[in-house]
């Protein structure tokens, strides 16, 4: 096993490109987290109920459950958190307004309020995440060991995160601001780091260099870049060489065919074999260029199976297992 | 059951179709899908201007693309008698126009200051979907424009959904009823609304100051009575942009990848356009699995892999290249499994498939090749 990862993190945010699976990874590494008789929360924020599908129960409320025991014992808590109700929970929490908050919700006002100021919505849904890192401080008995936040894709991160900045053009001073500088405090200290997830293809890579050069730019906790669906190469180098040059053993492959049950297609088959061996190597070639981009990022670099047969339970188990052993704990 | 086959070429050679939108979720290549629709109509003739939203810098690239200047640029190397023209959209300078085109001068200078206008112009959600509609509607009022078809790329947003609902929410939020009486209390505030909405005001108001601070509230009320005298109707000009989108002369593609969630996506949008009465041309799956799927079932090619390996060792290349077939045949099944579940919820949606690429596209050579397996639309 290797060396532990990102010690003294307790707020893991999880970013990716569309498609790349970043709420697979979230909730992989949230469970990877939960280890051994720990307890972390996975929080999503894009109202997609993501987390419950993949758990597969029923839709989360704006309220903690549990969803998953963790190997080892340890326990995975999720919530989905909604604006609105982050709102409510910000004037209770700062103001004692309750029941002011209800009355404005049934009028519309709290939508018309998360709409009206750019910024607000993502300063409560940071601010969410951020009290939650906070009873930690204070042994609160609702305390996590570790928060892992299912963001908004690469492309808006670094504006998700960066609430300082976003709310500082609308308000200069101010509760908001106040309640900003606040959640600045955890989200760009080292408590905080911000993964991202990415596929070894062109674009997804390209999106990973770009958010990992935006995030530093605004002086946030880069914490590592995740290549998700790996394919494990089944060729050796110098089969590679051969598959690129379309060389691959013909005769060879056709007579191994035929000494087998599949012997009266044997051409065909050998054909077919070969030709998926070819579009394999090219495939596997351009994963190593990517790969080596993301090198020259200097970040650690953790890596996950494609598994063919999709998404359950059981797979979460497999590649929470495959971090642990990469150093996610 | 088999969904009908989306023929691409006779939606792109119809004359009767002037709007193209491609929408889905994030990451399933809608803008390479516009792209190369907008290439393979103009080289069957029709004058297309392609509309996209954030484009890979390469993908610009091969179109030409390498200024923002929020402008239809022409594309050069097009074959045939047709013409292509493309732009990116760039949202503030969008909405930077609207308001230069309806206000004079010394207002429109007020408006652009103004500190809330700004932050809504480049960072409002849902202002790059109203952008989009706007862009859309002014390529489509231009008759002096030499294209006869627009291809939209739809933003990247949370959900394809909120390329419909975000302009009339933006819309209605400027023209709400919460942003008059919030901001222009001298007009008559909560006339007519009765006592206690109006108290529900005074509470409203109040908590607003205190998380927001009074300085947004006064911004945003300059905002709003500078840009109230000048052009009133954004919701009507959101309305004129949804309701082309209902034409018979519109047809919207919906793109997706075989996996559940752009799948889930791709349902929620289909749903949503038949509500809508909305055209919907067909789906679109992209990254599909390609694999010779009459040679073996991947259970065979599983079983004949470990039986070679055993006759012949681990590391047999043949063996090796069996299991990697069975891998295939596998990943084949289960993105057939999901494209078959959707066909079943959504009987009739037209579906054209189009085999996964092994490299991004890079020039217009490339965007020919995905149109041409876009117009076969079955992979093998």
């Amino acid at each position: 096993m290797s060396e532990a990862l990102w010690p003294g993190v307790s707020l893991h945010v999880v970013s990716g490109k569309g498609g790349t699976g970043k709420t697979t990874v979230a909730a992989a590494l949230a469970m990877s987290l939960a280890r051994d008789g720990r307890r972390t929360l996975l929080m999503e924020v894009e109202g997609r109920q993501g987390i419950a599908q993949l758990f597969d129960v029923p839709p989360l409320p704006y309220e903690e459950r549990k969803v998953a025991v963790a190997p080892g014992g340890g326990e995975v808590w999720a919530l989905a958190v909604d604006p609105e109700d982050a709102l409510l929970d910000y004037l209770e929490i700062f103001y004692n307004l309750r029941r002011a908050g209800s009355a404005l919700r049934r009028m519309g006002a709290v939508d018309f309020a998360t709409t009206i100021a750019p910024g607000l919505r993502d300063v409560l849904l940071t601010g969410k995440a951020c009290e939650v890192v906070r009873r930690s401080d204070k042994d609160a008995s609702d305390a996590y060991d570790a928060v892992v936040l299912d963001a908004p894709p690469t492309g808006r991160i670094t504006r998700f995160l960066n609430v300082n900045n976003e709310v500082s053009g609308l308000a200069k001073v101010g509760p908001i601001r106040n309640h900003a500088d606040l959640v600045m405090g955890v989200i760009a200290s080292p408590r905080t780091a911000v993964h991202l997830v990415t596929l070894l293809e062109e674009m997804p890579v390209q999106e990973t260099v770009d958010g990992v050069a935006e995030l530093r730019e605004a002086g946030l906790p880069v914490g590592g870049v995740i290549v998700n669906m790996n394919r494990t190469p089944v060729l050796t180098d110098s089969e590679m060489a051969l598959a690129v040059a379309h060389e691959l053993p013909l005769a060879e492959i056709t007579d191994v065919v035929s000494s087998t049950g599949l012997a009266t297609k044997a051409p065909m088959i050998a054909e077919a074999l070969i030709r998926e061996g070819d579009d394999h190597a090219l495939r596997v070639e351009l994963e190593r260029r990517e790969f080596a981009r993301l090198e020259d990022l200097d970040v650690p670099i953790l890596r996950l199976p494609f598994l063919s047969g999709g998404i359950d339970l059981a797979s979460l188990y497999e590649l929470s297992t495959d971090l642990t052993d990469q150093g996610v704990r | 059951m088999d969904a009908p086959h989306l023929k691409v070429d006779e939606l792109l050679d119809d004359p009767g179709v002037s709007i193209l939108v491609c929408t889905g979720a994030g990451g399933v290549g809608k803008t390479t899908t516009a792209a190369a629709l907008a290439l393979r109509a103009a080289e069957r003739g029709r004058h297309v201007c392609v509309l996209t939203i954030d484009p890979a810098r390469r993908l610009a690239q091969a179109m030409g693309l390498t200024e923002l200047d929020n402008n239809p640029r022409e594309v050069p190397g097009i074959d045939g008698s047709g013409s292509l023209h493309a732009m990116m959209l760039d949202m503030k300078r969008t909405f930077d126009e609207v308001v230069e085109a309806h206000a004079d001068p010394e207002r429109a200078s007020q408006i652009l200051d103004n500190p809330f206008y700004q932050a809504l112009s480049s960072s409002f959600a849902g202002t790059q979907e109203y952008m989009a509609m706007e862009k859309l509607g002014q390529l489509h009022a231009d008759t002096e424009a030499p294209w006869d078809l627009i291809i939209v790329d739809t933003p990247p947003s949370r959900s394809a959904l909120d390329f419909l609902d975000a302009p009339a929410r933006l819309g209605s939020f400027l023209d709400g009823r919460f942003i008059r009486i919030l901001t222009a209390p001298a007009r008559g505030a909560g006339r007519g609304l009765g006592r206690l909405a109006v108290a529900g005001f005074g509470i409203f108001t109040g908590v607003l100051s205190k998380i927001l601070g009074a300085q947004v509230l006064a911004d945003v009320g300059t905002f709003v009575a500078a840009i109230d005298t000048t052009f009133g109707g954004f919701r009507e000009r959101a309305d004129a942009t949804f309701s082309l989108l209902q034409q018979p002369s519109t047809a919207f593609l919906v793109v997706a990848t075989p996996e559940s969630d752009a799948l889930r996506e791709a349902s929620y949008f289909v749903e949503r356009l038949q509500q809508e009465d909305m055209p919907l041309g067909g789906l679109i799956v992209n990254r599909v699995q390609e694999v010779d799927q009459d040679l073996m079932t991947a259970d065979t090619a599983a079983a004949t892999a470990e039986q070679l390996a055993a006759t012949r060792g681990e590391d047999d290349l043949t063996a090796r290249l069996l299991d990697l077939h069975a891998a295939r045949l596998r990943t084949r099944e289960r993105q057939h499994h999901l494209t078959e579940r959707f066909s079943g919820a959504h009987p009739g949606v037209a579906t054209a498939q189009v085999p996964a690429l092994a490299e991004d596209v890079h020039d217009l050579e490339g965007l020919r090749e995905v149109g041409e397996l876009l117009a076969l639309g079955r992979s093998v």
